[in-house]
């Protein structure tokens, strides 16, 4: 009988001590984070968006090579002696153009393993991770700075100029005597090296 | 309220309708605000926050778009229901629980229907709810609503018993059944309120008829009959829509019912507290309502306070706690009232 009064009792406590606690919280501050509204502050290493600082680019095809998800392609034209495409902000001399530089962020696993190997160090992860898109052809960036008519222009140009090595070639090995040239010449000059040449 | 009105429109069809449309006036804005305000207590119970989107300020609008969508929703009644049950279920339920409005005083002014027997009929017209719930269960064809409108049942036996036998009491000490004459003993200062009289076995009885009426209403931690994490949602399981809506609805409606009754019953329903200030018709109206949603929020309360009961332990508070505790009010009170003769 005992048992039964101090059952009831404590019942009635506990559930008072319960509404106590739900009272107190009921004026905690919400831990809530509005996301939209209020965002948080990432990590400072955090691995997001990619970006590609084109103007540091020297189409290297490092970070394509160590994509572990073939997510980024990069299609590049040399340049000829005669041009000087200047060089990047760590002062590597760029030789090649870079018509094509597309990151198919879709496909992207945030791995960062494409940023490393960056010689120049113009492909960073950024804090952008808001890029949904309703197009899945939208993710794909492109991020080549040239427009289509400076690319046939470069190209038409290494074509010229590399007609023109073959001609001074062909013109050379016939200069010399017929015996020489049984072998294919092993050391014929690198078309471009404008290094040397320029 | 209604001899104005006669007095105004001469046409008595019309006076009564209009009588009768008024707790409607408050039971749907009630009801949408209630489920706001539940969403927007149990957000800050547990430290989150809640709908605040919907509306701009604190997500007001949120249950305003949660009803266009229900309304909005298509129709659907299973294929293996008992189609005549399954639509006269919400109905029914609504009905019962709308009735029961028919007695509740909201002011001096104001009662739908004065009949000196007002607490009765409340009592034996909600029963009329736990049919619609079995009624939508058994149509459902479904286990769970099926189970949860058996539980629902269940569950009624064993509170309606407590419920009565607390309302008993008041009725002992008032002699009436009359809603607006329980009120009128009740006037003057707050300390006349019968939750302070004839202490402690008024304040012992409104405790166990506030328990007994969560059980009453399905709330939590009695809230065995939908017991979302075992029956999905009990007796609405197949309910979608405008019929979902209509159950919910007529669900608050009840909360708001027995949270008038026990305003009525014990806290002096439209009777200000502080004696004749504020006090009046209108003033009334603002008493009661404030008083009966202090009631909701309790239960609200209690609901993300406490974890639900088993059915067992729900019977066992019902028939060896609240019954005999129910007695001992009812003994207790019919001896005083005797003794003061």
């Amino acid at each position: 009988m005992l048992t039964y009064f101090r059952d009831i009792w404590d019942g009635v406590v506990t559930v008072l001590i319960g509404m106590k606690v739900t009272w107190m919280h009921l004026f905690t501050p919400a831990v809530t984070i509005q996301y939209p509204d209020v965002k948080l502050k990432l990590p400072e290493r955090a691995r997001n968006r990619l970006y590609v600082n084109m103007d540091d680019c020297i189409g290297c095809d490092q970070c394509a090579m160590a994509c572990p998800v073939d997510c980024i392609t990069i299609e590049t034209v040399k340049s000829t002696p005669d041009v000087d495409l200047g060089l990047t902000s760590v002062g590597t001399k760029k030789r090649l153009y870079v018509p094509v530089f597309d990151i198919d962020i879709a496909k992207c696993c945030y791995c960062g393993l494409c940023v490393y190997p960056c010689p120049t160090e113009c492909i960073k992860m950024t804090d952008v991770y808001e890029f949904a898109e309703f197009d899945r052809e939208n993710l794909i960036y492109r991020f080549a700075t040239m427009t289509p008519a400076e690319t046939a222009d470069a190209r038409s140009r290494l074509s010229a100029y590399e007609k023109e090595q073959a001609a001074k070639k062909a013109a050379a090995a016939a200069a010399k005597p017929a015996p020489a040239a049984a072998p294919p010449a092993p050391g014929a000059p690198p078309p471009a090296n404008p290094e040397t040449k320029g | 309220m209604k001899e104005f009105l006669l007095d105004l429109l001469h046409n008595e069809p019309l006076v009564y309708t209009l009588m009768a449309i008024v707790p409607l006036v408050w039971v749907v804005p009630f009801a949408l605000f209630a489920v706001w305000w539940e969403r927007k207590i149990s957000a800050h119970m547990q430290d989150r926050l809640g709908p605040m989107r919907t509306g701009g300020y604190h997500g007001w609008a949120q249950t305003i778009a949660d009803i266009l969508k229900l309304i909005q929703k298509e129709d659907i009644i299973p294929s293996a229901a008992d189609k005549k049950l399954f639509i006269l279920a919400p109905y029914l339920v609504f009905a019962g629980s709308y009735a029961a409005y028919a007695a509740i005083p909201f002011s001096a002014a104001y009662v739908g229907s004065g009949i000196n027997i007002g607490l009765f009929y409340i009592i034996s017209i909600s029963s009329l709810v736990v049919v619609g719930l079995l009624m939508a269960g058994w149509a459902s064809n479904n286990k769970w609503s099926l189970f949860g409108a058996l539980r629902s049942a269940a569950q009624i036996v064993s509170y309606e018993i407590p419920v009565a036998l607390a309302i008993l009491a008041v009725v002992m000490v008032t002699g009436s059944f009359d809603l607006q004459e329980i009120n009128r003993q009740q006037s003057g200062w707050f300390w006349n309120w019968f939750l302070f009289q004839k202490f402690p076995f008024l304040f012992v009885g409104s405790l166990i008829y506030f328990v007994a009426s969560l059980a009453e209403v399905n709330r939590t931690p009695f809230d065995i009959p939908e017991a979302e994490s075992e029956l999905v949602a009990g007796y609405h399981t197949e309910y979608g829509g405008m019929r979902f809506a209509l159950l919910f609805l007529s669900e608050y409606a009840n909360m708001f019912a027995v949270s008038a009754i026990a305003t009525t019953l014990f806290l002096g329903g439209w009777n200000s507290p502080f004696g004749d200030w504020l006090a009046g018709p209108f003033w009334g109206v603002f008493w009661f309502l404030t008083k009966g949603m202090a009631f909701i929020f309790v239960q609200m309360w209690l609901r993300w306070t406490l974890p639900r009961l088993r059915v067992d332990q729900l019977m066992y508070v019902g028939w060896k706690v609240l019954i005999p505790f129910a007695f001992v009010v009812v003994i207790g009170v019919g001896f005083w009232v005797m003794a003061l003769r």
